[in-house]
């Protein structure tokens, strides 16, 4: 069963098109490494799976829900797809464990003692329990975007959307991110991931999308896409950054 | 001659005092409304609705493009002239409340706007409602970037406030008036009401400073 599914997507802003007519689905539980040169719409392309970009032309579903219909709660879709930011976004006048439960308490209804409780397991898992009462300016890069991605989790949402999750992070704070992202992958949670960490690709994707010009160049397992990319543009891309 | 300036001084003090009183209540009422005004018309004006957008704007630009002088004489002589009758202190409240509605929604705006729009799509994308993003995680930050500005704008207001003194207001402006057509001391009067004045925004400025510093603390 395929968790999100995209029918002929265009975006444009304004005269420019971004996405030309895209066309994808994504199962249950896999990992989707978007990868590409900058200006190819790759995050444009994410960004329109939780409507953060109003769609142009096309259709989109979560969940068998057509995401871009008239009727559909958009807000509702969103508790189901949780986004992970380049910059973090943190609210910077909330601690961390507010920043965590505010969407669950207010969204969702949850209870306040319980949203803690879960606020505090997820802290356990991106390894921060100790910070939970820390403000974000506080944080390194890397702990801000560990944190993003519990308050992501916090809503337990069925997708997580990452939009070049370790971009604006110091060097040796990437990998802390990229371990907490990989645990989630072995946990089962369908992720489609825009970044430039060939090795996290290779190593966590299932599969591999190529983007150049608004269009997916080209498919395939990251062994066919690194090792044997049938597509010239591809091969171009690739000899440029490896 | 020393001793009678002070006996003047001392006289008039009373009905200075009221009058302070009097454009103390006034600016305070005003403030009030121009608050509650502001947030409305800075809301419109970061809505994506082009109708309140339009509305706001043009109401912006109305009472930032005409004199408050004009404004206050339009609500306390305009208004009967179609039936409608004001009292002055009403008029002059209401007078004083619109126009700083106007320059507070422009401030509001600027203060919402300095919000890095990551925090919109952030508490979007985690499923709040636009109205739930703007309480929850725009207007509480950009209360921080709002108090400095407001609090000019409240000093400015409590100077201004000395205008409703020609629709026959008793604020401190009127009563010094008052008192020296009585006593012909104007220079000694208009002394003492620019003092009381200067008091007044003194304790203010500092009101605002003081409200800033409470506002970094999370810093």
């Amino acid at each position: 069963m395929s968790v999100i599914k995209v029918e002929d997507l265009h975006k444009s802003f304004g005269d420019l098109e971004v996405l030309s007519g895209i066309d994808e689905e994504i199962k249950q539980g896999e990992v989707v490494v978007v990868i590409g040169p900058s200006g190819s719409g790759k995050s444009t392309f994410l960004r329109c799976l939780n409507r953060l970009e109003e769609i142009t032309a096309g259709k989109v579903w979560i969940d068998e829900e057509q995401i871009n219909s008239l009727e559909v709660d958009i807000n509702k879709i969103r508790q189901e797809t949780g986004m992970v930011f380049q910059h973090f976004n943190l609210f910077p006048h909330k601690n961390v464990l507010e920043n965590i439960t505010l969407a669950p308490v207010k969204v969702k209804g949850v209870e306040p003692k319980q949203a803690e409780k879960i606020a505090y397991d997820l802290l356990d898992k991106v390894g921060l329990r100790d910070k939970a009462s820390s403000y974000p300016q506080q944080l390194s890069g890397g702990q801000k975007q560990r944190i993003a991605i519990a308050r992501a989790l916090a809503m337990q949402p069925k997708v997580m959307l990452f939009d070049e999750p370790t971009s604006a992070l110091d060097p040796e704070m990437v990998g802390d991110v990229l371990e907490v992202m990989k645990a989630l992958a072995e946990e089962g949670m369908t992720m489609v991931v825009v970044t430039h960490e060939m090795g996290f690709a290779r190593e966590v994707g299932d599969r591999v999308l190529f983007m150049d010009q608004g269009l997916i160049v080209e498919v395939g397992p990251p062994e066919q896409i690194f090792g044997n990319p049938q597509q010239e543009r591809t091969q171009e891309f690739l000899a440029k950054i490896l | 001659m020393i001793v009678d300036k002070i006996t003047v001084l001392r006289q008039a003090f009373p009905y200075l005092l009221q009058g302070a009183g009097m454009t103390i209540r006034l600016t305070f009422f005003a403030v009030m409304i121009g608050i509650a005004i502001g947030t409305i018309l800075g809301l419109a004006r970061v809505s994506r609705n082009k109708l309140f957008k339009g509305l706001a704007k043009a109401y912006i630009e109305f009472f930032r493009g005409t004199p408050l002088l004009i404004q206050l004489f339009l609500l306390y002589y305009g208004l009967p002239n179609l039936g409608i009758d004001i009292q002055s202190h009403v008029a002059a409240i209401l007078g004083l409340g619109l126009n700083s509605g106007a320059y507070v929604g422009e401030i509001v705006r600027s203060g919402i706007n300095a919000i890095d729009t990551g925090q919109m799509e952030a508490a979007r994308s985690l499923g709040m409602s636009y109205p739930q993003a703007m309480k929850y995680v725009i207007l509480p930050q950009a209360i921080k970037q709002v108090v400095p500005p407001l609090g000019n704008e409240f000093i400015a207001l409590l100077k201004d406030s000395s205008l409703v003194s020609v629709i026959a207001v008793r604020d401190l402006t009127r009563q010094g008036r008052l008192i020296i057509s009585r006593t012909y001391e104007s220079f000694l009067i208009f002394t003492a009401v620019a003092a009381l004045y200067f008091v007044m925004t003194f304790i203010m400025t500092r009101l605002v400073n003081y409200a800033e510093r409470r506002l970094n603390v999370g810093d």
